[in-house]
């Protein structure tokens, strides 16, 4: 049945109309129909019965007589009736006394024969086409005979036939009515679904929630259409909700943005300033402390010089924090571009930068070729840089060194380092080595501001690594990062 | 030698009795005129305000060129340097305390001839305007002046 579930809604109601009203058709013909035959059927038995007592009557007067003759002529009033085909008068032992033929020339008494071994004195009988119907003659209290008539079904066919005629075309003529009929209603059920389809169809292909299907009363098409409506409505009003909250979103991040830019640019401003204004009063300080020296130094004792040579350290010292802390926020502003770097190449020219300042100095240095990494060359460069530069710096007491720069690798990822075999550190110190400003030597041991680890943390950090250290005092250190 | 005038534009008055010592130490005996502005540099160079009346087409050998400067800043009076036929290759150098990238890259795209950091360790400073006068003054060649 699937098919018919496939069918289109007009044909759908087309058919079950014509199915509705052809089967109450047809029940109604073939009720009618046999109603029709069954009454017709009754008055034939009740018109040849009657003819039957007739002429039972009147050939009554015959049997007494012995007159077969007399009988055959009142038989042959039956002529008049067309419907009966024969008939004929029995006498009392079921001898045929008269008979009359309709149609003489055609099967004869044997007709009629059957009938007499009937039990019942009167009665009748439907055969396939014809009434045998008999009734006994009586006269006075005797019965004398029995008189049997056959009248053909004849006219009952052709009547149900006829019947049955009408019947088909007027099934016929209702049917396309009802189609016709069915055809112009449909359009107000099927319609307005249809109009649904098309409006559900445009909303989801033109993604336009503001579309509305077309209304159709109050019935539950009616209410299908309003419901409809009624959630396309909510899926604009959504949309629209779904809209502003992404502008304001969008709005927010613009406004972030412009906040971080401007917060930026202040820093930037005051990075400059830093560089610039912080240092000219250090000059001054330095400078003319250096004037007295080398004017009045003669005049001063040695204390006197040596108090003047503090003061030009001092200053000097604060120029390089002043410059270190500028490096520092260099590394955090600015953006980060990612590029695939040479860590090999780096690491051999700054080692030759190291080397070329301090020929006279044995270092060995191990540079592992070819290890290329993701990040931004110019702070890999500074990270590269600090490290090597304090492997060098750290190594200056010992006679020989080796510095040495590779990668190894833990959990499939790569670890860089930088080892060196020089002064190394305490590690219970070890938590200190990455603070800004913290040193784990004297200054007098070796110089420096405590600055550059602070920087390679930060730029590993921005990179997303880690950065972590081991050192033995006296046996030197290894510095790890990731990126 | 005297004939070779050098223009120091220089707002701080410290920095700037510390060049003129750092020259001195150098035995540069040339004449030094001190543009404490933007505005007094300008003057000088083209014979304006104050300086009126002064024969412009003798240009100092160099112009030692500080950037942070009131009225009008060192990068706007090289841009007019540079935009005057005049002095359109007058040798400046930028003599400055900042080491900033900006500062760097604006200098160069506006014409500078040379960026010195000003270090604050005097030795250092003296030994730099050491190697300044030597250059400009003796070693290079300035363009010659259209008569």
């Amino acid at each position: 049945m699937s098919s018919f579930r496939d069918l289109p809604i007009k044909h759908k109601l087309t058919a079950l109309s014509v199915l509705a009203s052809g089967s109450a058709l047809v029940l109604a013909c073939f009720t009618f129909v046999v109603y029709d035959g069954w009454t017709f059927r009754d008055s034939l038995i009740q018109t040849v019965s009657t003819q039957a007592k007739m002429v039972g009557y009147n050939s009554a007067a015959a049997l007494v007589f012995g007159e077969p003759r007399s009988a055959r002529e009142t038989l042959s009033a039956l002529n008049a009736e067309p419907r009966i085909i024969s008939a004929g008068v029995y006498i009392r032992d079921g001898k045929l006394f008269a008979s009359y033929l309709r149609d003489p020339g055609r099967d004869g008494d044997e007709a009629l024969g059957p009938v007499l071994s009937h039990s019942n004195a009167e009665g009748h009988r439907f055969e396939a086409n014809h009434l045998d119907l008999w009734r006994p003659i009586i006269f006075g209290q005797e019965r004398l005979g029995t008189i049997v008539i056959r009248a053909d079904l004849e006219a009952i066919r052709t009547r149900q036939l006829r019947y049955l005629g009408i019947a088909v075309v007027v099934l016929l003529i209702s049917t396309l009515g009802a189609i016709l009929v069915s055809f112009g209603f449909q359009r107000s059920i099927s319609g307005p679904i249809l109009g649904l389809a098309m409006t559900a169809r445009t909303v989801s292909r033109d993604k336009d929630f503001s579309l509305r299907a077309r209304g159709s009363g109050k019935d539950e098409i009616g209410v299908l259409v309003e419901t409809f409506n009624e959630m396309l409505a909510r899926i604009q009003e959504q949309n629209q909700q779904l809209q502003k909250a992404h502008d304001e979103l969008e709005q927010r991040v613009i406004e972030r943005t412009t906040q971080l830019e401007a917060a930026n640019k202040e820093l930037e401003a005051f990075a400059y300033s830093v560089s610039h204004d912080l240092r000219a009063p250090l000059r001054s300080i330095d400078g003319f402390s250096e004037a007295i020296l080398q004017g009045y130094g003669d005049q001063l004792d040695q204390q006197g010089r040596s108090d003047l040579q503090r003061v030009r350290a001092a200053s000097q010292r604060m120029a390089q924090l002043i410059d270190d802390i500028l490096n520092l926020s260099r590394v955090s502003r600015g953006e980060m571009r990612y590029e695939a770097v040479n860590l090999s190449t780096i690491a051999r020219a700054i080692a030759s930068e190291l080397q070329s300042v301090a020929p006279e100095r044995p270092v060995e240095l191990s540079i592992l070729d070819g290890v290329i990494a993701t990040g931004d060359p110019r702070l890999l460069r500074v990270v590269l840089d600090n490290l090597l530069r304090n492997a060098w710096k750290f190594t200056e007491k010992h006679p020989t060194a080796k510095i040495e720069f590779g990668v190894s690798h833990s959990n499939g990822k790569p670890v860089y380092f930088v080892r060196d075999d020089g002064a190394g550190f305490d590690m219970a110190y070890a938590g200190k080595l990455f603070g800004a400003f913290q040193r784990l030597h004297a200054m007098t041991e070796f110089q420096g501001t405590g600055i550059g680890l602070a920087t390679v943390q930060r730029i590993v950090h921005r990179h997303g690594g880690r950065v972590w250290a081991e050192g033995k005092v006296e046996q030197g250190a290894i510095f790890y990062f990731t990126l | 030698m005297n004939d070779k005038v050098i223009l120091l534009v220089e707002d701080n008055p410290d920095d700037e009795e510390l060049t003129l010592r750092a020259l001195k130490k150098n035995n540069i005996q040339n004449d030094v005129v001190v543009a404490r502005d933007g505005v007094q540099a300008l003057d000088y160079l083209f014979g304006n305000g104050a300086h009126a009346g002064r024969n412009v087409s003798i240009l100092p050998s160099v112009v030692l060129l500080d950037l942070k400067l009131p009225k009008i800043d060192g990068l706007e009076v090289l841009k007019k340097i540079r935009g005057d036929d005049r002095t359109r290759f007058l040798p400046v150098v930028i003599l400055t305390s900042s080491k900033e990238d900006q500062d760097l890259i604006n200098g160069y795209k506006l014409g500078a001839n040379s960026y010195i950091r000003k270090p604050v360790d005097f030795s250092q400073f003296i030994d730099a305007v050491r190697q300044l006068g030597l250059y400009w003054l003796l070693l290079n060649e300035p363009a010659p002046s259209e008569r």
